[in-house]
């Protein structure tokens, strides 16, 4: 795993190109096939723009991000890419424009590689819902990246790019780059924009970096924030220097320990390492103090009802008329939707789909779509509450390490329990990184999470960054 | 009976022992130049799906931005019926599945909306009626299934997302005319507002309604049906006197109505079940995730109520104080802005401004030129006689150059060739004769050439008065100035009596 200082510092050095870069990236691709990390990879694309970069970089007008190679999660569209969201439905689905994310990449010299894999429209914990395939852990191939954004943690982890975009809907990005032992940040809700993102669960859905170190993605991060006037969810809030944020000092931080992510079901291993973070911060100058959020035991219920929700109405749009794939023998037009439907789908998507609609049907609307909004707004405002008293909170990412494939596929309810630290974010609309802190008996990487106040991406990179350099 | 050739009445045709409910749903297309929530083109008469972007195509990961003008459209809507504003206003989706829908779903309202709580006045056939506006909010169209000879079906989106206000108004209309009537006000409202064109046919403006019947001095409602696809205010009686007469019949056999939506067929001249209420959508309404609230504040209101133009009541005022006309005129000329920008721009061409001719411009525009474009079905705007033609003629009138008869001349001329009345009048030689000594040549003639009619005069048979004025216009062409050759006759005749 190279950073992007590395890189830097070797392109500065005139030891390598971008072009050379590039090529060690698809070597490695190549290579590490079997991960089935990538859905496309586009050589031809990467290598000519590797040298258009190295062209600007010759000429010293290039951008900030000149050298770095993302991967892009593929429900993210690309102008001229295939954006299947691992979806059969999509499968043929060639996106004619832009995100937002990309066009600002590119400004910035960034050079993409490729679309990687991910959980159907990114519903699932373990990248084993593709509909081309799961993506294996590099460490143990019989194990789960944790997903939905698999696919870009393995390709950032197992070195096929310097960097990688995914999306966090519950966790998506931080709880593989828990699994994967790389940084993964979700930023605060409207920080960055979604136009180009298809769309999950709108209110809760962020695109966020996979790194691995807390430097680069506060890199991406710095180039991919802002307004963007396509988005009218995006904030108006000015983008800070994330870089001059990270001054390695902590002195005089109050960090909260939220009591109900530490009860008597956390595993041991995983306190520990967490507790020998927290006990780094205390000797480095913070405040370390327990907090409460008393209603984290809904969150999981609360999540999966509004996620549904947006999901049932965001995915109706998949109706076999577009996109490709469409049943062939579909003689009446709500035999085509049924059909279509039933076939182009996974199973964990039509699940959702039935889940969502159900929750917002005549008659339960009330029972499950608004008492979820309600109880959203409670626990925000247990967010608001405890942030008010300390600049970050912090707790372990996911109660699990990487998990066996096929463990937890014939169980949704132990899988959406994966989410349980994770949800929470998404649904208070606060920023959100997971950083490695050490491993468990199996050598798998155990993620701590660390939680700051909206807009607030600043602290909570700075102390990642710290933890980082003491590790 | 249920009849399918409706006659328009004003009386109710049913048993009256029942009374209608009518409430109507009004659809306007909003006049903004870009669509609701991308920067489309809402031209219309383009190729199929060339006023398309990834927004309202629904393409995977676009997003909708609120287009303002929409919101300033309805609001402008909301003060002219005396609506309450919204200092918040939330968008909501209403899902279901259709292929002119690309995104599944509708963007709409439905907790929030920007205006509620309003009401237009009528005059009915049971007086002034106050009518409740309960709701106006925005939303997109959605686009046009074609069904072509092959089977298939073709959709074109240009449509989708153009900017649509819905009207709702309270279950307050007693009769298919009253419904006809508020359709109109509607009509007029958004016309002289500028925010719809108000093209029926062509479905700018639409409406669906919600009727019931129940019997004279009930309080509660009857089943109601809904009433879709009436696209005339011809229709909208038809359908409607249909409907009642329907539920009517069913009620005194002692059937139940039964909740549906029903679709008029103005061919067949009748209405058909579309759906049953098993079969009714669940839309599943949620608000928008993808658009924040629209936050409405004082100023932004007290913007539109100032840049409000004069509406269609003010306006009559205004007709009957400025050109101190009938009532009646200023009714007729200010229901329709076209008709009344028409006239106010004739009476502000002419060069005598006295009450006079401000009627006589009155009574072109009611006549003749709304003859013609009720004939030709065209705007006001698009008559080959311009307000400042017709005015210039008028003048022609006031002056004396020409008689009111040699007018309706001069004014078919110009219609046809789209001339001036000065260059009408000197190219066809019809300025009056007012020349007093060469008129009474002529009346000499009249007289010597008519002795037997002279002499019925002489002998009291007085009505022979107008043969002689006609003998005049016949010698002269139409030409002769009938005050002078009154005078004239008068004149003669009386000398030749005593």
């Amino acid at each position: 795993m190279r950073s992007f200082d590395d890189i830097s510092a070797a392109l500065s050095e005139h030891a390598t190109t971008c072009e050379n870069i590039i090529q060690e990236y698809l070597a490695t691709i190549d290579a590490r096939r079997d991960l089935n990390a990538f859905l496309a990879v586009d050589a031809e694309r990467a290598l000519v723009r590797a040298r258009q970069v190295d062209e600007k970089r010759m000429g010293g007008d290039a951008g900030p991000l000149a050298g770095m190679v993302v991967a892009v999660k593929d429900n993210i569209c690309i102008k001229d890419w295939n954006t299947t969201c691992a979806s059969k439905i999509l499968e043929e689905f060639v996106a004619p424009y832009n995100a937002t994310t990309i066009e600002k990449l590119s400004d910035a010299d960034a050079i993409i590689i490729g679309k990687t894999n991910m959980d159907e429209f990114a519903m699932g914990s373990s990248t084993e819902n593709s509909a081309f395939g799961r993506v294996k852990h590099p460490v143990d191939a019989s194990r789960v990246p944790g997903g939905s954004s698999g696919g870009s943690a393995v390709a950032v982890s197992a070195g096929m790019c310097t960097t990688a975009l995914g999306s966090d809907t519950g966790g998506s990005i931080r709880q593989p780059a828990s699994f994967t032992g790389i940084v993964g940040l979700k930023p605060t809700y409207g920080r960055v924009s979604r136009y180009g993102l298809v769309a999950f669960a709108s209110s809760l859905d962020q695109i966020g970096p996979f790194a691995v170190t807390v430097r680069d993605a506060a890199r991406l991060l710095q180039a991919i924030a802002g307004h963007d006037e396509r988005d009218s969810t995006t904030a108006k809030v000015p983008v800070p220097d994330y870089l001059t944020a990270l001054n390695r000092d902590v002195k005089g931080l109050k960090i909260g320990v939220p009591r109900e992510y530490f009860d008597e079901s956390l595993r041991n291993d995983i306190r520990a390492a967490i507790e020998t973070q927290l006990d780094i911060l205390r000797s480095a100058g913070a405040e370390v103090r327990q907090v409460s959020l008393p209603h984290a035991d809904y969150t999981v219920a609360t999540y999966y009802i509004l996620a549904t929700a947006e999901a049932s109405s965001n995915l109706a749009r998949f109706d076999g008329a577009r996109y490709g794939f469409r049943a062939d023998d579909a003689s009446t037009l709500k035999e085509n939707y049924t059909k279509s439907r039933s076939r182009g789908f996974g199973q964990e998507v039509k699940r959702r789909i039935m889940l969502g609609t159900y929750v917002l049907s005549s008659g339960y609307y009330d029972a499950y779509y608004l008492k979820g909004q309600k109880v959203r707004r409670l626990i925000s405002s247990d967010f608001e509450r405890a942030l008010s008293e300390v600049d970050v909170l912090i707790g372990p990412t996911s109660p699990t390490t990487s998990f066996k494939a096929g463990e937890k596929t014939d169980d949704p309810l132990q899988m959406y329990l994966s989410d349980i630290y994770t949800t929470s974010a998404n649904l208070a609309g606060i920023p959100a990184v997971s950083i490695p802190c050490g491993t468990d008996g199996n050598n798998l990487p155990i993620g701590l999470q660390i939680m700051g106040k909206q807009f607030d991406e600043e602290t909570v990179l700075r102390v990642a960054d710290f933890l980082e350099t003491r590790a | 009976m249920l009849r399918a050739e409706g006659i328009i009445i004003d009386v109710p045709s049913w048993n009256d022992t029942y009374e209608p409910v009518i409430g109507l749903e009004v659809h306007a297309q909003l006049l903004t130049r870009s669509k609701a929530f991308c920067g489309c083109s809402t031209q219309f008469g383009t190729g199929p799906n060339t006023n398309v972007c990834p927004v309202c195509l629904g393409l995977p990961g676009a997003l909708p931005v609120l287009n303002r003008k929409v919101v300033d459209f309805t609001i402008r809507m909301g003060l002219a019926t005396r609506c309450t504003i919204a200092p918040r206003a939330i968008f909501a989706r209403k899902n279901y599945f259709y292929p002119d829908l690309p995104k599944g779903y509708q963007i709409s309202q439905y907790e929030s909306p920007i205006c509620s709580n309003g009401y237009v006045e009528l005059e009915s056939e049971q007086g002034r009626r106050r009518i409740g506006i309960t709701r106006i909010h925005m939303e997109e169209d959605a686009g046009k299934s074609i069904h072509d000879a092959d089977a298939d079906t073709l959709v074109d989106v240009n449509r989708c997302g153009v900017p649509l206000m819905e009207i709702v108004s309270e279950p307050d209309l007693r009769s298919p005319r009253e419904a006809s009537l508020y359709m109109k006000k509607m009509r007029q409202l958004v016309t002289y507002l500028g925010i719809c064109d108000g093209n029926m046919e062509e479905g700018s403006l639409r409406c669906d309604a919600n009727v019931s019947v129940r019997r004279k001095g009930e309080t509660t409602f009857g089943t109601k049906t809904e009433v879709k696809n009436m696209n005339s205010f011809r229709f909208v009686e038809r359908a409607l006197e249909y409907e009642i007469h329907r539920q009517i019949d069913l009620l005194e056999r002692g059937e139940p109505v039964v909740q549906q939506t029903l679709l008029w067929d103005s061919t067949a001249g009748e209405v058909r079940p579309m759906r049953s209420k098993e079969e009714a959508h669940d839309y599943r309404y949620f608000p928008e995730p993808d658009l924040v609230p629209v936050m409405v504040d004082d100023p932004w209101v007290e913007e539109i109520r100032a840049s409000l133009p004069e509406l269609p009541d003010e306006r009559l005022n205004r007709f009957v104080r400025e050109y101190q006309l009938p009532q009646y005129d200023a009714g007729v000329l200010a229901d329709e802005k076209d008709l009344a920008d028409y006239y106010e721009q004739t009476a502000r061409s002419l060069k005598s401004t006295n009450a006079e001719s401000y009627k006589l411009a009155s009574n072109w525009t009611m006549g003749d030129v709304l003859r013609v474009i009720n004939e030709q079905q065209i705007a006001a705007r698009d008559l080959p006689v311009s307000p400042a033609a017709l005015a210039g003629m008028i003048d022609l009138v006031v002056d004396g150059t020409i008689s009111s008869k040699i007018a309706k001349e001069v004014f078919d001329e110009m219609l046809r060739t789209g001339e001036g009345a000065v260059q009408v009048v000197e190219r066809k030689g019809l300025v009056q004769m007012s020349d007093r000594t060469a008129l009474e040549k002529i009346v000499d003639e009249v007289l010597e050439r008519n002795r037997g009619q002279v002499e019925q005069y002489v002998s009291g048979k007085k009505q022979v008065f107008g043969f002689f004025v006609g003998e005049m216009m016949k010698a002269t062409k139409g030409k002769a100035n009938p005050r002078i050759v009154n005078e004239l006759l008068q004149e003669k005749l009386g000398a030749r009596t005593k």
